[in-house]
């Protein structure tokens, strides 16, 4: 059994190329400047059509978290922590806290992303746990 | 505009089938078993039924679920229509349901769901199926459950308020001593607060009896106008107050972790009604795991924001309890087929408010709050009924 890869459209194969490249990925509004995130047609605060990628600072906190210790399938093995992670810029997004002791993870602690190959063509922006 | 809708509809019909493992009837099957029964419990024809909806199963999914059932029964209405808002779409249901009475697009509506998540489909299944709710690219990878979800919003009240497992635990516990009272329940047992901490963690910092059953079942109900309604074998149970709200669908994406659409969905209901928690019986709130029932006893101002544990433990929502919360055992105890999960909290409080729970009747039972959800905290819906339309 094989993990859940993200499925393709053309703005999250530019995400996850990013990733990549080693470099987590934010959409800016040229209109009202603010970046958004999952990635859109359009920006979900004014509703401009011109957005650009620009790269985020990898750095956040997390807003809140769980261990997972009954995996969804078995290509998860339990147990292993899914955070929502508040980014630096704004942005909240889902990813996996690791190399870490799951029973250290508190609500707020800083986080910094990191690349984790999931096959030759995925690579996912995962987050340690900073200081 | 508002909604003028208090009062003038009314629910003339209720039937559960079994619940629990029902292998001998596949999840199409249930539904048109639920119909039958209820049409018995109205007192109907087919023939007299002119609006039908249902609802999608997961483990037998329809392009045209509810054609379907009015083709299977051979009912021609001339409303028909499937609606899917995960565990809330019971009460949006309902809410439709409610207005194409009061707008004349039909008088005589049934509203029927059912699913087998037990038997119809495997564990692995049930799992995938139901995590799917996760988006596509950039949630499903992570491989949450949906306990692992939930648990994202119960971490995060935990963190903010200080609310402890414990509190967690007593939702389960007090729907366990009601199932206890209900002989249709799938789990009756009494559990014990320790016995829901010493259960095995599923998703940090829910138990494996924080989380609801899985369970096959279907249940129906028979809506008309007020008018019409009192000549109806049962006595009518009125709609008083309806409201909903939709803040995300992926939980990632909820504008807060911890208040929920609730709010919204409540204030539009009691506003309706013209009614407040206190006036509240009872309440049946979706239990899909504990802490949604924290979150919404907040949310729906049975208590202050952050308050929901202390409410729990200082005032009882169990059997005797200062608000009787989810009286027939609610989907942690009585049954949880997935979206159909809160028929039968609806059937329930119908009966409770017949006066017909047997040994679980209230004292006082003149009016209470449902309110159901679905997706991650998504889409709410909150309905108010009672004995009287005025
Ligand atoms: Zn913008």
């Amino acid at each position: 059994m094989e993990r859940t890869f993200p499925t393709s459209s053309a703005l999250s194969d530019a995400y996850y190329a990013g990733c990549r490249e080693g470099k987590l990925l934010l959409q800016y509004c040229s209109d009202c400047q603010q970046p958004q995130f999952y990635p859109r047609i359009l920006c979900s605060h004014c509703g401009g059509r011109e957005l650009a990628w620009r790269e985020a600072s990898g750095k956040g906190h997390i807003a809140t978290f769980t261990v997972v210790r009954q995996p969804v399938s078995p290509a998860y093995e339990a147990p292993y922590v899914v955070a929502l992670i508040d980014l630096e810029e704004g942005p909240r997004m889902m990813s996996h806290i690791v190399n870490c002791d799951p029973e250290a993870v508190r609500v707020g602690q800083p986080v910094q992303v990191s690349f984790e190959n999931w096959s030759e063509t995925l690579t996912m922006p995962v987050f340690q746990l900073q200081g | 505009m508002g909604e003028n809708l208090r009062g003038k509809v009314a629910i003339v019909g209720a039937a559960d089938t079994p619940v629990g493992k029902v292998p001998e009837l596949n999840a199409f099957e249930l539904c048109a078993d639920a119909i039958q029964r209820v049409l018995a419990d109205a007192g109907l024809r087919k023939e007299d039924v002119d609006g039908l909806i249902t609802c999608n199963s997961m483990s037998m999914p329809l392009l045209y679920h509810a054609e379907a059932m009015a083709e299977y029964l051979q009912m021609f209405p001339r409303y028909c229509m499937a609606v899917g808002a995960g565990g809330g779409t019971t009460f949006s249901i309902i809410h439709h349901a409610a207005s194409a009475i009061a707008t004349g697009m039909a008088d005589v509506v049934v509203v029927a769901m059912a699913d087998s998540l037990r038997s119809g489909l495997s564990r692995q299944q049930a799992m995938l199926v139901q995590s799917s709710t996760g988006h596509p690219q950039y949630e499903q990878p992570w491989g949450l459950t949906v306990p692992a979800y939930y648990a994202l919003a119960g971490q995060a009240h935990m963190a903010e308020y200080g609310t402890r497992p414990e509190h967690f635990a007593e939702v389960a516990v007090a729907c366990r001593a009601h199932a206890a009272l209900n002989p249709a329940a799938q789990k009756r047992d009494p559990i014990t607060v320790d016995d829901v901490l010493n259960s095995r963690m599923i998703a940090d910092p829910l138990h494996l009896l924080d989380c609801s059953l899985v369970s096959d079942g279907g249940s129906a109900i028979v809506l008309t106008s007020a008018e019409r309604a009192k000549d109806f074998p049962h006595a009518p149970v009125y709609l008083l107050g309806m409201g909903e709200g939709h803040s995300h669908e992926h939980i990632s994406q909820a504008r807060n972790l911890t208040t929920s659409a609730a709010k919204e969905a409540g204030e539009r209901a009691y506003a309706m009604a013209g009614l407040g928690p206190r006036d509240m019986d009872f309440a049946q709130l979706y239990d899909c795991f504990t802490p949604t029932v924290l979150i919404e006893l907040e949310d729906l101002g049975f208590c202050a924001k952050g308050e929901g544990g202390p409410f729990i433990v200082d005032q009882g929502i169990g059997p005797g309890g200062q608000l009787p919360v989810n009286t027939h055992g609610g989907l942690l105890s009585h049954s949880h087929p997935g979206n159909p999960g809160s028929m039968f909290a609806l059937t329930e409080s119908v009966w409770q408010l017949r006066g017909t729970a047997g040994e679980r009747q209230l004292g006082k039972a003149d009016v209470g709050l449902l309110h159901a959800q679905g997706g991650i905290l998504s889409s709410h819906c909150t309905l108010i009924l009672g004995r009287e339309a005025n």
